[in-house]
């Protein structure tokens, strides 16, 4: 006898909340990342100030505080550029879940609906913004700046790099959600895995507004 | 054999059961989307802007202006683009919990290590 079709076809509710567990997980793991982001940025503010040698972040380093003169390390106008960036990203990023959440509708033919175009050009963003900061981090290193140089250095490579780190992982997990969507193409059914990257996606743009303003602009 | 099908048919809910799960109520129109996107194009620009003009630089009202505009990019970009103001209300909670009491060890710490004064 078979019992599958003897037994009543019994469906579980997703969950007991009615919300699905797997976004309640990101949503919860944002909250952790907070905590974690906070942290670098506290540090980084505790010690801004306190390098006893150049580099600086925004003040010029001059003998005898400094063996040879140092101008101001940090480059506003490239990391603007980068913010742009990051910022056009997570349009494009909402965009992609848009495309896939209304895939065959009515007014979703073309690009507007192209799930594989939004979130190629999520990703390309993404990997632009992790180019100002291989850029960025090379040229302070060639300006004299290393994680061992000062506190400002130790504190400032941490937290950028901690961030890059994030966005890296952000750029492999759009990546994957592309080579699924070539595969076998994501549709409605498919909206809760590309909300979840999504709402990562767009957490690691809004740190970003914070260190920009806290670490970049704020003298 | 047995078939334990019945045991572990968990359905998988499809876009539009999360939609009746009070997840997502709705979201933003492509045009509000790009208007989010005009508005924090420009607030950014504000804020360089700003930057540049040494006198504003210098004046007490440098650094609160400029947490208010990143203040409010961070919660426009929180509550259009992660769809916190269209979303369940736990999880609001469970990001907002967090980012007070990290915002409040911040503050915290500033003050403990001198960074900020009372009065």
């Amino acid at each position: 006898m078979d019992s599958a079709a003897a037994a009543p076809h019994f469906v579980h509710p997703p969950t007991t909340t009615g919300l699905d567990n797997r976004k309640v997980a990101i949503w919860a793991f944002i909250g952790s990342e907070c905590m974690l982001f906070a942290s670098l940025i506290s540090t980084y503010l505790i010690y801004k100030g306190r390098s006893v040698t150049g580099p600086f972040p925004h003040e010029a380093c001059n003998p005898p505080q400094c063996a040879v003169a140092l101008k101001p390390i940090l480059n506003i106008p490239v990391t603007s550029a980068s913010t742009f960036v990051l910022l056009m990203s997570s349009l494009f990023m909402v965009l992609a879940l848009e495309a896939v959440e209304n895939k065959g509708k009515a007014g979703y033919e073309g690009i507007r609906g192209s799930s594989k175009f939004w979130l190629m050009a999520t990703a390309i963003l993404g990997a632009t913004f992790l180019g100002f900061q291989a850029f960025e981090f090379t040229s302070f290193v060639h300006e004299g700046l290393t994680i061992r140089t000062n506190l400002f250095g130790s504190s400032f490579f941490t937290l950028t790099g901690f961030h890059g780190a994030h966005v890296t992982v952000g750029v492999l997990w759009l990546l994957t959600l592309f080579a699924i969507d070539m595969r076998r193409g994501l549709g409605p059914k498919d909206a809760l895995i590309v909300d979840i990257c999504a709402l990562y996606w767009h957490f690691v743009d809004v740190v970003w507004i914070a260190i920009f303003t806290l670490v970049y602009l704020i003298k | 054999m047995a078939d334990h099908s019945h045991q572990t048919d968990h359905a998988e809910p499809t876009g539009a059961d999360h939609a009746s799960m009070g997840e997502v109520h709705e979201h933003p129109t492509w045009k509000q989307y790009k208007w989010v996107a005009l508005i924090l194009t420009l607030v950014t620009v504000i804020e360089v802007w700003a930057y540049y003009i040494p006198s504003f630089v210098a004046s007490k009202l440098f650094v609160p202006i400029l947490l208010f505009m990143s203040a409010g990019k961070f919660v426009i970009v929180v509550m259009f683009y992660m769809h916190l103001k269209y979303d369940h209300k736990l999880f609001r909670a469970l990001f907002t919990g967090p980012l007070i009491i990290a915002s409040l060890t911040l503050i915290a710490l500033l003050f403990l290590f001198g960074h900020l004064h009372i009065g």
